[in-house]
């Protein structure tokens, strides 16, 4: 979707972090990206080494750890885990799903020195 | 010397003396030089340190909304962000909406990527609007809206609808801080568009379908739009309407003043 955005969002996140935990640069940062959010991984992989160009994070390594898909069944009330948006209930074949988790879009956390 | 602690000038590594300019150019580790980024090593700490971060990426957008929420109920005032692919028909709907409700206050936050053409056809309707031009960019974001709302001043228990940018896809995740998205949604756009762009259809709790008059022409299956809609949100209200008959008009007024009404309350 608008994943220089994205990059734009994690950069001020890391300025921020630069200037109160004192460091210069981050070697690895890892994301937590939900099934449902919507990112394209390899544009955001595209977009990472232009938006972070001198910045703090300009070359580090950016690791995406993948969230799976939940969602609540209306027809057994039970939240189960799918892959896909349009997957049925496991437990019950039930094809009217809401969507609860899947749409995180998280720095979790960065080595830097 | 080196400039680091001040020892001489030949290092042992390993079995080897060696001068301390070729231990660095060989790349090896010799007491106080780590073979780490900072080429440094400190008795008692390690060169890299992991940061735990926990922050999703789109907080301070987040951040602003709940701002931007905050005053918007402490003034009774409901929002409501427009959401549809372009040519749906939302400043015609926007249109017959506002002169449809007559003396009500309410104010217009208009979103394109260019042209003020959109905030020209509400302030026609003498509706209080304001145009944010994105440019590049494909989506309304909080702080857009935090500055329209700054100029704007809503008054207190009026509507404050925001056209946001014709696209099905971006502003699904950015929250401005509206009571509710409204996803709008033509009949001439093809029957599994909600299919195609579940996001904006699973964040938005009403559905209008527009442009109903249109519907025998171009063999649309109203009830297959609203079976593909409920598909990806079963718990989705949808209304059909026509802006250029005005069918279905008076359940879309009802709708809007009664969740006004439930904000007066809160």
């Amino acid at each position: 979707m608008h994943e220089l955005t994205l990059v734009e969002g994690i950069r001020t996140i890391v300025e921020d972090h630069a200037r109160t935990q004192h460091f210069a640069r981050v070697l690895v940062l890892r994301l937590e990206i939900g099934r449902f959010a919507g990112v394209e991984k390899q544009a955001l992989h595209f977009a990472w080494d232009e938006g972070m160009r001198g910045s703090p994070a300009a070359g580090a390594v950016l690791e995406i750890i993948d969230l799976p898909g939940q969602a609540m069944c209306i027809d057994c009330d039970q939240v189960v885990q799918i892959d896909d948006r349009f997957d049925p209930c496991p437990l019950c074949g039930g094809e009217r799903l809401l969507p609860q988790g899947g749409d995180e879009m998280r720095i979790k956390n960065m080595e830097v020195v | 010397m080196c400039s680091v602690c001040g020892c001489g000038d030949t290092v042992r590594v390993g079995d080897l003396d060696l001068s301390h300019a070729d231990a660095h150019r060989f790349g090896l580790a010799h007491h106080h030089h780590g073979l780490g980024p900072a080429g440094l090593s400190v008795p008692g700490l390690t060169q890299s340190r992991l940061i735990e971060v926990e922050t999703a990426i789109l907080s301070k957008n987040d951040a602003i909304a709940t701002e931007n929420r905050h005053i918007l109920t402490a003034l009774g005032v409901l929002t409501l962000n427009l959401v549809s692919s372009p040519g749906s028909g939302k400043t015609t709907l926007l249109c017959k909406t506002i002169t449809a409700l007559g003396d009500a206050p309410l104010a217009v936050i208009e979103g394109d990527q260019q042209t003020s053409h959109d905030a020209d056809r509400i302030r026609a309707t003498g509706a209080p609007a304001i145009q944010i031009n994105t440019g590049k960019g494909c989506h309304l974001d909080a702080q857009m809206v935090a500055a329209a709302i700054n100029d704007l001043r809503p008054r207190t228990g009026s509507y404050l609808f925001i056209e946001n940018v014709g696209n099905l896809v971006c502003p699904a995740a950015f929250d401005l801080g509206e009571d509710a998205k409204v996803a709008i949604l033509s009949v001439t756009e093809g029957e599994d568009k909600p299919l195609k762009y579940p996001d904006m259809f699973t964040a938005a709790s009403l559905a209008l379908l527009t442009k109903t008059d249109l519907a025998p022409h171009c063999d649309a299956d109203l009830s297959a739009y609203e079976a593909n809609l409920r598909r990806v949100n079963p718990t989705i209200e949808i209304l059909r309407l026509s802006s250029r008959t005005g069918d279905g008009m008076d359940a879309w007024l009802a709708w809007l003043r009664a969740r006004l009404a439930a904000k007066g309350a809160t």
